[in-house]
């Protein structure tokens, strides 16, 4: 769940879509989307705040969006976007998040990741990787909400990352963020198989197909979207019923 | 009214948050002499157990939870760590004594398996006991959230106190116990939605028989 201050209101944070991490679509309020989606039992929610990159920073706005949903959301939450010290890992876990996701500046400063782990446990620390795909094949990490392109592929990242002392990675491609044509599923799973941790893999989903081919041929441990649930009516207990019966082990209880 | 013992260790705001979205009243206690206030009391818990202990301690808590559990008999439930320190003794970095309330030891579940990858983190699938008190109105097997890489282990598998446990590559992994007034979780109730919510409103009407 990505959120952003409106293009009408910057002071007031709405639920938004990207397409390819750059054409941002409005959705709304993220808590009551929230909502909706604890009660079509989502396994765990991501918060990742775009302002850092493509608006102006509002700190305060991030942690009232975190208060809110932690008074009305009993799930794993998970925030990301302005993540850049040890304080600020702190600050978010004492407004109710559970895991912290680092982009940006884990790949300027990988010394953070080190220490987040130590001081907070691997599980509290997740590695968020941004990608694109070249047209020659070639993959090279993207930092700064896409802006920024390294000189290192995902795996390379991704098995650093994981040395450094993160718990799980979010793997997204640029390339199909928003397309809803399906995941990236050789990259995932090149890093999937690469690395212990879990894979959380991002970008593309737009059929239930997607979510099931994600486990199936790209061997990640979960699957996240974003533009799927918002956009269209998709429910995630459907897309959950699917993913079950193409013989992948999800809880399909309420 | 619920007191949330607050000794320094792990995410209290979401036991708070949850109390308060079901009406409950409750307050955090910082002081041992807080407990006094309080009928029921929940004890979280997020670190490594020696740290968790030594906090107890530091903050006088290790007394006032005696006397109020053992001797005044208030309900009360452990959370993830808060149940680990429940065990007679704990081995992670150095062998530390607990609460000694469950004759029990807290391991690294790579001891027991070393295939197991910890920490464990998600959702599993936990086999209830279906005559506790605490599990009413949920169904015998029910998904709950956890994160954890040690466990407590019973000397006996089918220890009488064990009620609720789950599997994982052939091993039986304790996921809540209970003995009288005391009750406890591996797992995150307040963590795990719809299912969580029905165990903290269990653990409000609890009437343990004493």
């Amino acid at each position: 769940m990505q959120f952003l201050g409106s293009r009408n209101d910057p002071d007031d944070f709405v639920l938004v879509t990207t397409v390819n991490f750059e054409k941002i679509v409005e959705m709304g309020n993220p808590i009551s989307q929230a909502k909706i989606f604890q009660a079509q039992m989502a396994d765990e929610l991501i918060f990742i705040d775009l302002s850092v990159y493509k608006g102006e920073y509002q700190r305060a706005a991030s942690l009232e969006i975190l208060d809110k949903a932690a008074r009305n959301i009993f799930l794993p939450l998970t925030i990301g976007g302005g993540v850049g010290s040890v304080e600020d890992i702190r600050t978010f876990l004492n407004h109710g998040a559970d895991k912290v996701a680092i982009n940006t500046k884990i790949i300027e400063n990988p010394d953070l990741l080190r220490k987040a782990s130590l001081k907070f446990g691997a599980s509290t620390v997740v590695a968020s990787i941004d990608y694109r795909v070249e047209l020659d094949g070639n993959r090279y990490v993207y930092s700064q909400a896409g802006q920024a392109k390294q000189s290192f592929s995902p795996l390379e990242w991704a098995q650093e990352c994981e040395k450094l002392g993160a718990g799980e990675i979010l793997l997204t491609c640029i390339n199909n963020d928003g397309l809803r044509e399906g995941l990236d599923i050789p990259t995932i799973r090149e890093v999937s198989d690469a690395v212990n941790i879990p894979v959380i893999a991002a970008g593309g989903c737009g059929l239930a197909r997607h979510f099931s081919e994600g486990f199936t041929e790209g061997n990640a441990d979960a699957v996240s979207a974003g533009t799927f649930f918002c956009f269209q009516d998709q429910n995630i207990m459907q897309t959950r019923s699917h993913v079950h019966n193409a013989g992948v082990n999800v809880r399909i209880r309420t | 009214m619920i007191g949330i013992v607050d000794y320094g260790m792990g995410n209290l705001l979401s036991v708070k948050n949850i109390l308060d979205y079901l009406g409950e009243d409750n307050f955090v206690c910082h002081d041992p002499g807080d407990l006094a206030r309080a009928d029921r009391i929940i004890l979280p818990g997020i670190g490594g157990f020696p740290d968790c202990v030594r906090a107890l301690h530091e903050n006088g808590f290790v007394a006032a939870l005696n006397e109020a559990v053992l001797t005044q008999k208030k309900p009360i439930m452990g959370i993830c760590l808060g149940m680990q320190v429940m065990a007679r003794c704990g081995h992670e970095f150095e062998k530390v004594a607990g609460l000694g309330w469950f004759d029990a030891e807290v391991v690294n579940i790579n001891t027991v398996n070393d295939r197991i990858k910890i920490p464990n983190v998600g959702w599993e699938e936990i086999q209830l006991n279906k005559n506790s008190p605490l599990f009413k109105r949920l169904p015998a097997k029910s998904d709950f959230y956890l994160v954890h890489s040690f466990f407590m282990k019973f000397d006996d598998d089918n220890a009488p106190e064990i009620d609720a446990s789950y599997e994982v590559e052939g091993v039986k992994i304790t996921a809540a116990v209970r003995k009288g007034n005391i009750f406890a979780t591996q797992f995150h109730p307040e963590k795990s939605s719809d299912l969580g919510m029905t165990i903290m409103e269990n653990f409000i009407d609890w009437q343990p028989a004493i």
